[in-house]
């Protein structure tokens, strides 16, 4: 009997292995380190092997929550890496990219970056989201690896680290772009006013959320426009929003801002219907991607308002040649966080041009080369023109507003 | 006073919901006294099947619901016989505890394996529209109205069905005292199995009453209601099936009133601090009996 009872232990206990381990299994194959492999060497002829290979690594959660963002910003660098092989690698040097899965958590944000380093990586594009992007950045900075991040936006992640920089936005910059567009610009509210009375629900567990709040805060203090309600949520409580709701819908609020995530937001839709409240809702980079969500009823989004630096609807060749390539290849239509990472590659390139670093140089000497070079660089690409960085690691673009119409993104 | 009165709703709705998920730890608990922690992660293959049954198959929502019921049961007998059952007995009941542990991961990792890790909208079953009183000023969602029915329905046949047929006297007979219902000539086996049954059917209906409302559907989904009302079944007296409705409603009322009149970020410290009060001034519950100690 005990024997019996010991077998079925170690039998349970084998199967809960197993179970840990395909799961395992099935995050390794997910993080592309291997698709991205094979999609480089088959580019790999048209460029010759003695010049060496730039190690790009990405991090970005391609499963969990926020797996949409890293997916796209996957693909878009793996189109831009591709492309720069075909035409022949920068300087003669091949460019290898391997991206690997932070499942959106700062600590496997940081094994990512062991794993990256233990592959060779020279530069990191990546982390796709800020709150694992401070923890990759203190360790990076230490590394002096340069750090080009295509949309972790907020503050801490370049703060104090001289070798990260932006292609997004900073979110400081989103939340004042926000509060001037609404205020300056102005936003039509349901009824036919201007919206002069706005709600905020935001996320107090979350970096990025409460950078754009605060900021956002501070800027309408000389806004025409009146903060009427600030209600914020948590990670352990993101699915129940009527109270939330139902504040704004008391004060009288004729917008809702949401510097939030495209997850909650769609939650935030749908309960915001069920209660009759059908204000203006106003968000930032985090709602591009709510369209995707799986079995979304997208006719919720209609006239969701959102600030973002790309739209994949503009008629320049850049744009259209890449939503071509983009959908040719994955089946859908781009976001800004596939552009933003096309253009990181692309800025990567261009500082490796202008500061001539090789790939056989160090990690820290070839920092310093491309800290210095991208201070210099003027770039045009997807998500703005005549994009500069400071050397705080911010860039300078100016944004764009989309607006959400029959089910597709459209310039404002 | 209407925001009140809405608020009020929502609460109980909400708290209704707890009180399903909380029947299932509640029952396990006083008949075979073990914490089930993989009960949060029934609801949530219980909203999956749902969801792959009218999603992914086109399968009508009655078909899905009755199949989702039937897979959890399953799910719920099956867990029981292969992890449960050789431990029963064990050295220590933190053995079952961790094991149950075990098993809850285990089942979130399966569904990510199967489904991915992507959010999922699912699409609510309930289509009638919202009720609106007071011209307007009080809205109460056709989810919500649903979720306290169910709930209502669900307490109302499980008290009859302990208190009037053999299967609910046999469980009670071994809440109170597994050695002599066994003497008795109860199957104590059997009794704990149909335990887990019942327990695991509720916990698909909750799953699917739960993302009815709030629409959103992930592997971890179960994990947070799921933890939520295993603090409403110790606050009702875990082993008390009218204190997991008791626990539950208040549960959700408090959260919500929380969150409305104290602070929307501290729903959650509101609610565990509760747990917390409760244990320090009444450790058995509000309709939790004290148990003597046998000499």
């Amino acid at each position: 009997m005990k024997k019996l009872r010991k077998a079925l232990c170690l039998t349970l206990a084998a199967v809960l292995m197993t179970g840990t381990l395909t799961a395992c299994g099935n995050t390794d194959s997910g993080t592309g380190g291997n698709s991205a492999a094979s999609d480089t060497d088959s580019t790999e002829s048209s460029v010759s092997s003695d010049a060496g290979v730039f190690k790009i690594g990405g991090i970005g959660p391609l499963t969990g929550g926020a797996a949409s963002y890293g997916i796209s910003v996957k693909n878009g660098a793996q189109i831009a890496v591709d492309e720069i092989n075909a035409a022949g690698g920068i300087g003669g040097a091949r460019v290898e990219f391997n991206m690997q899965d932070d499942e959106l958590d700062a600590e496997k944000a940081v094994n990512a970056y062991n794993a990256l380093k233990d592959w060779g990586m020279n530069i990191l594009m990546g982390t796709v989201t800020s709150g694992c992007g401070v923890a990759v950045a203190a360790l990076s900075s230490e590394d002096n690896m340069f750090q080009l991040t295509p949309s972790g936006s907020s503050v801490d992640v370049i703060k104090d680290n001289t070798n990260v920089f932006q292609v997004c936005f900073t979110d400081p910059n989103q939340g004042i772009g926000s509060a001037d567009y609404i205020g300056q610009i102005g936003v039509a509210a349901n009824d036919g006013d201007m919206v002069s009375r706005v709600a905020i629900i935001y996320d107090s567990s979350d970096v990025y959320s409460t950078g754009i709040y605060e900021k956002f805060v501070e800027a309408s203090s000389s806004q025409p426009y009146e903060i009427v309600s600030v209600e914020a949520f948590t990670e352990s409580s993101k699915t129940d929003f009527s109270v939330q709701l139902q504040k704004a819908k008391d004060s009288g609020a004729q917008l809702v801002f949401l510097p939030i995530y495209y997850q909650e937001a769609s939650l935030i839709l749908s309960q915001a219907v069920s209660m009759d409240y059908n204000p203006v809702f106003f968000g930032c980079d985090g709602l591009d991607g709510i369209l995707g969500v799986e079995d979304f009823d997208t006719s919720l989004a209609e006239g969701l308002i959102l600030l973002t630096p790309f739209a994949a609807d503009a008629e320049d060749a850049l744009t259209k040649a890449f939503v071509a390539e983009y959908q040719k290849r994955f089946n859908e239509i781009p976001n800004q966080f596939a552009a933003d990472a096309y253009d990181a590659i692309y800025i990567i390139k261009d500082a490796i041009e202008r500061s001539g670093a090789t790939p056989d140089m160090s990690i820290s000497a070839m920092g310093d080369a491309l800290i210095g070079a991208i201070t210099q660089i003027s770039y045009n690409g997807l998500t703005g023109n005549d994009m500069t960085w400071e050397v705080t690691g911010e860039v300078n673009k100016a944004p764009k507003a989309m607006i959400i119409v029959n089910g597709v993104y459209q310039g404002l | 006073m209407i925001s009140l009165i809405t608020y009020l709703i929502n609460g109980i709705s909400l708290g209704s919901v707890y009180a399903i998920i909380a029947l299932g730890y509640t029952m396990v608990y006083g008949i075979a006294k073990m914490l089930n922690f993989a009960h949060g992660d029934v609801i949530m293959v219980g909203s999956f099947t749902v969801f792959w049954g009218i999603s992914m198959q086109g399968f009508n929502p009655v078909l899905s619901v009755l199949l989702s019921i039937a897979l959890c049961i399953t799910l719920g007998i099956t867990i029981e016989f292969i992890a449960y059952r050789p431990l029963r007995g064990a050295a220590s009941s933190l053995v079952v505890l961790i094991t149950a542990i075990g098993v809850s991961y285990f089942l979130q990792n399966i569904a990510l394996l199967i489904f991915g890790a992507n959010t999922k909208s699912f699409t609510s079953l309930i289509n009638f529209g919202p009720v609106r009183l007071f011209e307007g000023q009080i809205i109460i969602s056709g989810e919500t109205i649903a979720t306290i029915i169910t709930c209502l329905i669900i307490m109302v046949c499980l008290t009859l069905f302990i208190k009037k047929t053999k299967p609910g006297q046999a469980m009670l007979a071994v809440s109170e005292d597994k050695g002599a219902a066994q003497l008795m000539g109860i199957n104590v086996n059997g009794t704990i199995t149909l335990t887990f049954a019942i327990g695991s059917g509720l916990a698909a209906i909750a799953g699917i009453l739960l993302c009815s409302a709030y629409p959103s559907l992930s592997p971890y989904t179960g994990s947070m209601p799921g933890i939520k009302a295993f603090i409403a079944a110790v606050f009702g007296g875990i082993g008390s099936i009218p204190g997991a409705l008791i626990g539950g409603i208040l549960l959700g009322v408090i959260e919500i009133l929380g969150r409305a009149y104290i602070s929307s970020q501290m729903a959650d410290v509101i609610v565990f601090m509760v747990l917390i009060i409760v244990l320090l001034v009444k450790p058995t519950g509000i309709l939790g009996r004290k148990l003597q100690e046998k000499v």
